[in-house]
Parts: C-alpha cells; structure tokens; sequence
C-alpha cells in the first residue's frame, strides 16, 4: 500500500484536509476527492489548457502538478469565479454574451488562462489576446468568438 | 491514477536534498517544476520509483547580481526570467528568448534547472545556456563543482551530472560591451515546440569588426549544437550581407544534424536554419553597431 499524505489546500477560499497518494493529480484531486467537476481533464500533458487553474493566483496546469504538491497553496478553479448563482464574473458573463463558446469543454480552461491574463494586461489587442489563447485548444469555436469574448470582458472589466 | 506509484520527499534544504539523492542515485528522479516530468510519468513513459520533489526548497530559488554575473537558483521559475530586470539588462539574450519557451501556463511553473537538466534538444535554456557561456554548479553530499555549460550537455536526454548530484545553481556572465544579440524560431503555433531556433551573439570593435561571435541552435541534433566553424568565418571581419549569408550557408549546411519529424523534414530544418540565422545575425549586428 502506497504511503497516503496528509494536505491542507484552500481551494476557491474553503480549506479542504484530505489523505492522498503522492501521486495523484491536483486535476483528479479536485474532481474526485473535492468533487469540483469544473476543472476539465483534456489531454492530461500539458497541451491541451482544459485543466488549468490558479495555483497561488497564477495560471497552471493541474495535469501536471501532483495533489501533495497543493498542500499548503491556494487554488482557484472555475467554480470560483462567479460571485454567486445569479452574478456570474464579468469575463464568464461575456463568454455567454459574445457565444465564446459551443461544446464547452474547453471554456474552464480559458477561463482560469484569460482571468490573469486580463489582469495583467487590461487592455489587450486582438493579437495579444490570440497570443495569450495559444495555450488553450478548443475545437469548436475556430477561436473568433473566444477573441470577441476576451474583448468584450476587458471592456466591462475597465 | 494514471503515473505508477513512487515514494515521495519534499526535502526542505540543499542538504537534505543532496542526502536523499545520494541515498537513491539512478532510482530517484528530482521534481521541477514537473512540466516535462509529469507528462512522461502520466503515460508512464517513465516510472521513477522515487521522486524528490525541489518545489519546497526555497534557497534555490532566486535570481540575483554578484560581481559581473547573474546567480540563479536552479528552482527559478521561467516566469521569473522572463520578468527579471538583472536578466533584461544583463543579458538580454535570455530575456528575449523566454517568452519563446512554451506558454506562460507552463512557465509558471517550469524552471531553468529543470529544463537545463532534462536536456532536451528541442528546449531553449539548454543551447540558451551555451550561447550564454554559463557556468553550472553541482553539488552532491561532499561538495560541488561548476561545469562550463559546454560541457554539461552529454547528447539526447543526457547530461553530465553525476547520479549523486543536483543542479543548484547557474551562473551567466554579463553580456560584455558592444555586444549585440538576437534569438528566434520557427514552431508550427505559438507555444509549440520549435522545428528550428538560433541563438546568435555578436561582438564588434570599433571598427566595426567582429571580435568574437556565437551561433548556437535548437533541435539541430542530439543537443545544442553551436556552429563553430561559421563562427570562425565571423571573426575578424565586418559582417556584411556577403559574409552573413556564407556563415548561415555554412551553419545550416555543414555544421547542424537535425533529424527532421512529422513538422519538418530535416531539409525544411537546415531551410530555416539559414534564414533564421542571417534574421539574428543581422539583428545583432544592428544591435552591437547601437552601442558603438
């Protein structure tokens, strides 16, 4: 029997305690043992962005990170975006209205790549917001209305 | 669970460190910040049976000016380069070729001792490091020892560390004076890993003549590959349009072994490596003449 860990990780500001294997994935942490089913699991090798989250307010792959490593750390994951049920964040809330999104697997990711992304450049081109989209694939959308999605957010995000 | 199971140690200091990988050698493998590591173990690709995790050892994390060079902890995130005043200033070779290496969701986390490490042929900091005349310090449990970084790549995957030693730290020199630079490369997306890239450095005199230059490649062979013999054509000379196009010629024909793959025949390859390395070297000469 592998040795469980005991870890401490905040996630979306609740703290979670849990006893892992060393290694499981933060991703399958936070679907199975939290139950965050948000965070999608694409590729699980760091191409595809569908599980990426915050670790410590910073874009990360939770494909690629281990559970035991969280301990101790913040996460935030898609879930803790809205506010509440009824006021969803301003970049989800411009997802919905410039349709950023068909099938939906890949918009978690995008998310929680966009959300820093936006903080650090407040008021990015179309070209920067396709650079910074270059490490999350989607294959529905052929990515235009992802763009006109991120611009709009970082209009109602002024 | 997708990685087999391994043992697990989240050493807290370089001496505990060295200790666990003297204890385990071969059988342990160190965690970066795992953004190649974990992909292999996912598919199992590889399987260590332990894995010392570096993530908490905070002294190897930093990035500071000594006398004329730049130290940094091997656990510096790329993310940290690519933001790093000292590395713009000092170096600005590397501060223009971060960016290139993957996305920023990976740099957050990937480090430079790791991908120095992983030695991948395709990667930028390992040939970044020889352009950068770098010093490598290993340490294991009785000591260390610096290697020059053009003696620390030892082919595919494969460097000269010892299986008792870490990489702990990096050491560039400062760009010397009236020095230009320039890096690019050529991937299918942004973000992807490149079918060609150059790393080039151009010293002039005042009178315009190249004193020393540096033309160093990625996926070009079994590790970093520097052109030495079209450097050699560099030296000595103005470098006009006339001389520029005879070193990329030499370089890209004579000097690189690159493979080819699905993205690039290895023709397609030595293609770019001529175009790209007449782009840098124009660019660095340009940036050299700047400062004269």
């Amino acid at each position: 029997m592998t040795q469980k860990f005991a870890i401490t990780v905040t996630v979306n500001g609740t703290e979670y305690q849990r006893d892992v294997e060393p290694r499981m994935l933060l991703s399958d942490f936070l679907r199975h043992e939290l139950g965050l089913t948000g965070t999608h699991v694409g590729c699980e090798h760091g191409v595809c962005g569908a599980c990426t989250i915050l670790f410590d307010g910073e874009s990360a792959r939770s494909c690629l990170t281990f559970a035991v490593q969280a301990d101790g750390h913040s996460i935030t994951t898609v879930e803790g975006l809205a506010l509440d049920d009824d006021n969803l964040h301003p970049l989800q809330q411009s997802f919905w209205e410039a349709h950023g999104l068909q099938c939906g697997y890949c918009t978690p990711g995008i998310l929680m790549s966009m959300v820093p992304f936006l903080k650090q450049n407040p008021n990015p081109t179309e070209d920067e917001i396709r650079h910074a989209l270059s490490g999350n694939l989607c294959r529905c959308t052929g990515y235009q209305h992802v763009v006109d999605a991120v611009k709009l957010a970082s209009e109602k995000m002024k | 669970m997708k990685p087999a199971p391994f043992e697990y140690h989240s050493p807290h200091t370089i001496e505990e460190v060295v200790a666990l990988k003297s204890q385990y050698g071969d059988e342990a493998k160190f965690l970066a910040g795992g953004q190649s590591l974990v992909p292999a173990m996912n598919f199992r690709i590889v399987q260590p049976s332990v894995l010392i995790d570096l993530n908490r050892v905070a002294e190897l994390s930093y990035i500071r000016e000594e006398g004329e060079a730049i130290l940094i902890g091997s656990m510096a995130r790329e993310r940290h380069l690519e933001f790093n005043e000292a590395i713009k200033n000092r170096t600005p070779l590397l501060h223009e070729a971060v960016p290139f290496i993957a996305h920023p969701q990976i740099r957050n986390r990937g480090t430079i001792g790791g991908s120095i490490v992983n030695a991948d042929p395709a990667a930028e900091l390992p040939m970044l490091m020889i352009a950068l005349s770098a010093r490598l310090k290993a340490k294991n449990k009785s000591g260390e020892r610096w290697v020059e970084a053009k003696d620390f790549f030892a082919g595919m995957f494969t460097t000269a560390l010892e299986p008792d030693e870490a990489l702990v730290e990096i050491e560039l020199p400062f760009a010397k004076p009236n020095t230009g630079w320039s890096f690019t490369e050529v991937a299918p997306r942004v973000g992807d890993y490149a079918m060609m890239g150059v790393a080039t450095l151009v010293t002039l005199d005042k009178d315009k003549k190249c004193t020393q230059a540096k033309l160093v490649y990625l996926n070009a062979g079994d590790g970093p590959v520097e052109a030495f013999e079209a450097e050699v054509l560099l030296v000595g000379n103005v470098l006009d349009d006339k001389l520029i196009e005879s070193a990329a010629s030499h370089a890209s024909e004579k000097e690189i072994t690159p493979f080819g793959n699905i993205h690039a025949s290895a023709d397609f390859q030595r293609h770019l490596a001529n175009s790209l390395t007449k782009k840098t070297l124009k660019q660095a000469v340009q940036r050299a003449e700047e400062t004269l």
